[in-house]
């Protein structure tokens, strides 16, 4: 190494000390540590024993995990398409040759600044199934609301509505992405004979499918780990219709003080993430266009 | 004569068809934007309205009077300006830690080449695949081994050591401001924290603005955190003061909670308002250039 190399490792090196210290005290030993303790009986108050494989095995005969497991796959499987959905449609409306569209836009994005617990008692009130104002409203259709947020069948719905009104935060995103497509392919297009559908099926959706292939991959694993506004809302209930994966892992750590246990959810918890990410690359191939970036 | 007025009524059907066109538009723009606006709308005047206008099943639209009161008196239940206090504190922490740090690592990660840099960046990027619950667990055992649990420490401390995704954003910007900018300054023997500190910083003020306020919204909504980490009742934040206020008031005090839900959510969107062009931007930003 030359005299310039090392002086530019020393450089690197302390502009990066704090990170290095960081990544190190905060994320790889512990993320190790966990690995450890899922082997492990452990209640932070005694030392680790380790125990083998048992968190794994236990976990696989738990029926309240399998049934946070399938709540949360549930939601996913219905609020990732939807959010998204309505992401791109908001966002194509206001990509239209619109007067004041900075002030639609920030009127779609304003809901996604109310802060989680503030925005689950705001929904909690509206569905009250007594004096909500959801059902006053569908009864001026005929319709005799739900208790929502107290009924097995609805809650789990409610839930996802809540999750809708924060899409603000992705219409922002795929707007970006809309106005970045060149105009001129709309032009050719029209020209050609190209109607609105036929525009956004094979221009408009293809130009952007880099941006929607990053926001179902971090809605992917933002929605694996929902945790504040079920735990405000419905604390898990009705008979656990609406306790989510780290709801329970939660509970598993800081009120059984069961962490090894929690640590084996974690992990199980990572390889599902890690596996839908993987699966959500491979689908990309051939199907997202990366020549507009 | 007759091509003309086959092409006249064309243009004339494509005009109808045109507006028709706006008037969805526009009729589809109006309903999402009540539909989006109407809780917001729907959590301040119940914040104004007295018991009696809630607990009925017709909805009252407009308190008369207002019972602003409801506000003085939250505050005064909910140990308010205790927990606003608490709050902006590890918010300040917070931001000032991220932006220092994240700032130095992104430098160290873009304007200098040393080897072993760009491994350290993969692994760095690694990281943020990594989920929150996996970490929970042994960070709370560190942090109980320190004898940190039950301060605000766990909550600020990590901020000053950076963060994966914020070094990433800011090294991307840091690589778009040109090398021979501070080519000349090493020339004149600037020192390396001197061209950081003097050039790049106020150069990515727009980015580091950015940061900011994504950190500051974080540590404003953060729950999960102070639930883990606070037990003292008075070290609580808003998010966790309000929950707790809620479990114990909740079904009965609606308009107390929506008041104290909206006094919440005020700095954020004043905040948002003052700054809207750096939110949008980064917003823009973190979607697209990953």
């Amino acid at each position: 190494m030359t005299r310039e190399q090392k002086r530019n490792l020393v450089k690197g090196l302390l502009f990066t000390a704090p990170w290095i210290l960081g990544l190190s005290i905060f994320t790889m030993i512990p993320a190790l540590m966990s690995l450890y303790y899922s082997f492990c009986d452990y209640s932070v108050l005694n030392p680790p024993v380790f125990i083998g494989a048992k968190n794994f095995t236990s976990l696989s005969t738990d029926a309240v995990f399998w049934k946070s497991l399938n709540n949360t796959l549930i939601y996913a499987v219905v609020a990732l398409p939807l959010g998204t959905v309505m992401g791109i449609a908001l966002a194509l409306l206001l990509n239209q040759q619109i007067i004041a569209r900075p002030l639609f836009r920030t009127i779609f994005f304003l809901p996604s600044l109310v802060p989680l617990v503030a925005l689950a008692i705001l929904w909690q009130w509206i569905f009250n199934g007594e004096f909500g104002v959801l059902n006053h409203a569908l009864s001026w259709f005929g319709i005799d609301g739900p208790n929502w947020l107290t009924d097995t069948t609805w809650a789990k719905p409610a839930l996802v509505i809540t999750g809708l009104w924060g899409v603000g935060n992705s219409v922002v995103i795929y707007l970006a992405g809309l106005q970045d497509v060149p105009r001129d392919f709309y032009e050719a297009a029209r020209v050609d004979g190209a109607n609105w559908w036929q525009q956004t099926r094979h221009i408009t959706i293809p130009m952007i499918s880099p941006v929607i292939y990053f926001n179902v991959i971090m809605g992917t694993i933002g929605v694996l780990q929902i945790f504040a506004v079920p735990y405000v809302m419905t604390g898990g209930g009705p008979a656990r219709a609406t306790l989510f994966y780290t709801m329970y892992l939660f509970d598993q750590a800081f009120r059984y003080l069961n962490m090894g246990y929690a640590c084996a959810m974690a992990w199980v918890l990572f390889v599902i993430v890690a596996g839908l990410t993987l699966f959500a690359h491979r689908m990309s191939k051939g199907h997202v266009y990366y020549g507009g970036a | 004569m007759a091509a003309r007025e086959s092409l006249e009524v064309d243009a004339g059907t494509l005009t109808t068809q045109r507006i028709l066109g706006r008037v969805a538009t526009y009729a589809a723009l109006l309903f999402f934007s009540v539909l989006f606006l109407f809780p917001l709308v729907w959590m301040l005047t119940t914040s104004l309205k007295s018991i009696g206008e809630i607990n009925t099943s017709q909805p009252v639209w407009f308190p008369s009077p207002p019972q602003w009161e409801n506000y003085k008196i939250v505050t005064a239940k909910l140990n308010f300006w205790r927990y606003a206090l608490n709050t902006v504190m590890l918010c300040v922490l917070t931001v000032t830690g991220t932006v220092l740090s994240c700032s130095l690592a992104a430098y160290g990660f873009s304007r200098i080449k040393w080897p072993g840099r760009d491994k350290l960046f993969i692994i760095t990027l690694g990281t943020m695949m990594i989920p929150f619950p996996v970490l929970m667990v042994p960070l709370y055992a560190l942090f109980k081994e320190f004898g940190w649990v039950g301060t605000f420490k766990p909550l600020w401390v990590p901020a000053f050591f950076a963060s994966a995704y914020n070094i990433f954003l800011l090294r991307q910007f840091f690589m778009t401001i040109p090398q021979d900018l501070t080519d000349a300054a090493v020339v004149d023997g600037c020192s390396e924290f001197r061209i950081f500190w003097q050039m790049i910083i106020p150069l990515a003020r727009s980015a580091l603005m950015v940061v900011g306020l994504f950190c500051f919204m974080a540590v404003w909504n953060d729950f999960l955190g102070p639930l883990i980490y606070l037990s003292n009742e008075n070290d609580f934040t808003l998010a966790l003061g309000l929950q707790a206020f809620q479990s114990q008031h909740g079904g009965t005090d609606t308009n107390l909670l929506m008041a104290a839900g909206s006094v919440m959510v005020l700095p954020v969107i004043v905040l948002f308002f003052f700054t809207q062009k750096s939110f949008i931007e980064g917003i823009s930003l973190t979607g697209l250039k990953l």
